[in-house]
């Protein structure tokens, strides 16, 4: 992908040139192996700092509502698709927005490295076209890229930006996927102890720390129910039932909305995994409605509009 | 005190027997990370390189914790512990939080009685680094991949051996009368001061506190704290994994029959934090939040305590969703462009 960042540095360097931006949001080479970080770019200069690899994780259009002014953003798929979902909401606007889009393989999943590792620290990470090389002290392992991708890439079928103004490089073949709900049928397919218990096993380990909100593109409210102390809706500790409770909401708030990016799950520093929550949902909104969100602006949001053929089964 | 070793299967058999009579806690594996839980067999102990997910903080500071229960006229308090503790496995960076914490919780204008009676009953047997990991920086801050302070006992990893050093009475009070403690040959003192040596040197990096401190107190408005915050997403994983933060919250949970009043870990990287009931906030965004998580830990814990509330455990590094690297934000303060 080293072309990528080249192209990336040139696309944003001309965009100041042109004045065409105020601040670039992407990303840079992290502090950690295994880590790209997001930046602001604000002169052409810093341009430079730009890359492109497989460990840009972030939905960077999780920063956009809160600025001002004339941005270019680096967007992936998915993070062209949350923006799609901001534009829907009115929570930017167009014309103050340049999408460098960048078609994405997939971003590796570090957790996925690091259980691979056992407890053997990383001290360096060597990338190639289909394969990273991994070095500690006194090891060196090779993995397969494909092998590594967390199961939101994996199904991706949106690797190319469904909006942009710069496309860098050439669009990639999306994946034919035969069945992007495959974990939600073997989920359903478990006994309803089942599901309780894995649901149970996953909201322990929360520590109400929030990341999986606020790296989360479409949790953007100026103020969150669980952040309301009049009224408070329902208690802030590490009680089951209130841990229950905000992920139970915070999913349910994502109808129509979530577009799978992952970003909830590699935020989590406790391994929480629900992602079945928002699956789910975004399943039903696809039989009932036909509506797969991140797709079209300017299509209405389901749950705000109504069709004279809704399916109205559930009225007795 | 006499430094002494023992056997590592002797060890952990002697933890397994105490279980008895003590209620010992250890780095456990639990999914994929490690925590600080009960044990009941030496087996069940997992040490390794990484450090637990968690601090040990919540051994004595815990999440969440009841303070009183009421229930009509009447309260009920919790009944302080009935049995002594014993948390093996805790990192030296670990184990010198606690006695950060204790300037908060035990100090000379208060003393908090639910953190206080869980110290006073606990020993702590802390192991030394003899592999810090990239993200450590306790010599940074003060520390040691062997520092002694908070701890009980130290050991120190000699492969088949530990190597014990009793730091307190209290540890001293540990190894006394118990079996597998052998006296500790010069060969062995020697082998010890080298494994001490080697991880000293792989830790560390240029960070100079003071020089830090002394930015921070001339320069509140410093223009840094207009970027520096930008990527933080502002969730609380830095606050709620780091050893030392502890700023909390007390909570009324119940109606006016019945309930519970507790205190719960709070966070200054969340928007509730500072809010008044005027419904101002002083530290209104990203940027007063962070500059208040810095200032806290390298200048007001300093002002009050003369220590940095910070041990380099490198857990908020880790675990950042963002890569938000505290020690490049200490850096970019220590030397201005």
């Amino acid at each position: 992908m080293g072309d990528s960042s080249k192209q990336i540095r040139e696309a944003a360097r001309k965009l100041f040139e042109e004045n065409k931006v105020d601040l670039i949001i992407g990303f840079e080479d992290g502090s950690l192996p295994l880590r790209a970080t997001p930046c602001f770019i604000r002169r052409g200069e810093d341009a430079e700092r730009l890359v492109w690899n497989s460990f840009c994780e972030n939905n960077l259009a999780t920063y956009l509502p809160k600025k001002k002014g004339k941005t270019g953003i680096v967007a992936k798929g998915c993070d062209s698709r949350s923006i799609v979902g901001f534009l829907k909401e009115k929570q930017i606007e167009r014309e103050n927005l340049v999408i460098i889009g960048v078609p994405c393989e997939g971003m590796i999943d570090r957790k996925a490295v690091e259980e691979r590792l056992g407890e053997r620290e990383i001290l360096s990470v060597e990338e190639g076209p289909e394969e990273i090389v991994v070095k500690g002290t006194d090891y060196e392992e090779k993995m397969k890229k494909e092998d590594l991708l967390p199961e939101s890439c994996r199904i991706c079928t949106h690797r190319n930006p469904v909006l942009y103004d710069v496309l860098i490089g050439e669009a990639l073949e999306e994946q034919k996927v035969a069945d992007p709900f495959e974990l939600i049928r073997e989920f359903e397919g478990r006994t309803a102890e089942e599901r309780w218990a894995y649901f149970c096993g996953e909201t322990e380990k929360c520590i109400r720390c929030y990341a999986c909100r606020n790296a989360c593109p479409i949790c953007y409210c100026e103020a969150c129910y669980v952040d309301s102390s009049e009224p408070q809706w329902f208690g802030k500790s590490i009680e089951s039932t209130d841990t229950m409770i905000f992920h139970i909401v915070r999913a349910f708030h994502t109808t129509g909305r979530c577009v799978d990016c992952g970003a909830c799950i590699r935020a989590c520093p406790m391994d929480v995994d629900l992602r079945f929550l928002n699956k789910k949902i975004e399943k039903d909104v696809l039989e009932l409605f036909s509506f797969e969100a991140g797709e079209d602006p300017d299509e209405p949001p389901p749950l705000t509009t109504y069709k004279q053929d809704d399916p109205e089964e559930f009225i007795k | 005190m006499e430094e002494k070793t023992i056997r590592k299967d002797n060890l952990m058999s002697l933890l397994a027997d105490l279980t008895g009579s003590c209620q010992v806690l250890a780095p456990v594996r639990k999914g994929n990370s490690i925590v600080f839980e009960e044990i009941l067999t030496g087996d069940e102990i997992h040490l390794s390189e990484y450090n637990t997910r968690k601090s040990v903080k919540e051994v004595f500071f815990p999440q969440r914790e009841r303070l009183f229960a009421y229930r009509g006229q009447e309260t009920r308090e919790p009944s302080p512990p009935d049995k002594e503790r014993i948390v093996f496995g805790v990192r030296p960076c670990d184990a010198r939080s606690l006695s950060l914490l204790d300037f908060v919780f035990d100090g000379e204008d208060f003393k908090d009685p639910y953190y206080c009676s869980k110290r006073d009953n606990t020993t702590v047997i802390a192991i030394g680094c003899s592999r810090p990991m990239r993200t450590c920086f306790c010599t940074d801050t003060g520390g040691d991949p062997f520092s002694l302070e908070g701890a009980d006992v130290l050991l120190i990893d000699m492969g088949e051996t530990y190597f014990v050093l009793p730091v307190t009475q209290r540890g001293e009070g540990f190894l006394q009368g118990k079996s597998g403690f052998e006296r500790a040959e010069q060969d062995q003192i020697q082998r010890k001061e080298e494994i001490i040596e080697k991880a000293r040197e792989s830790v560390g990096s240029d960070l100079n506190i003071e020089r830090i401190k002394s930015v921070l107190d001339s320069d509140f408005d410093n223009p840094l704290w207009e970027t520096v915050h930008e990527k933080c997403l502002g969730c609380g994983v830095c606050t709620f994994l780091c050893p030392t933060c502890h700023c909390f919250d007390i909570l009324d949970e119940g109606d006016s029959n019945q309930g519970e009043r507790i205190r719960i870990w709070d966070s200054c990287m969340f928007p509730l934090f500072t809010l008044h009931a005027s419904g101002t906030n002083p530290r209104p965004g990203g940027k007063e939040r962070m500059r208040q998580r810095i200032l806290h830990k390298f200048k007001y814990f300093v002002d009050n305590h003369n220590r940095v509330a910070c041990t380099g455990c490198g857990r908020c590094i880790r675990a950042c969703p963002v890569n938000l690297d505290i020690r490049e934000v200490l850096e970019d303060i220590q030397n201005p462009e």
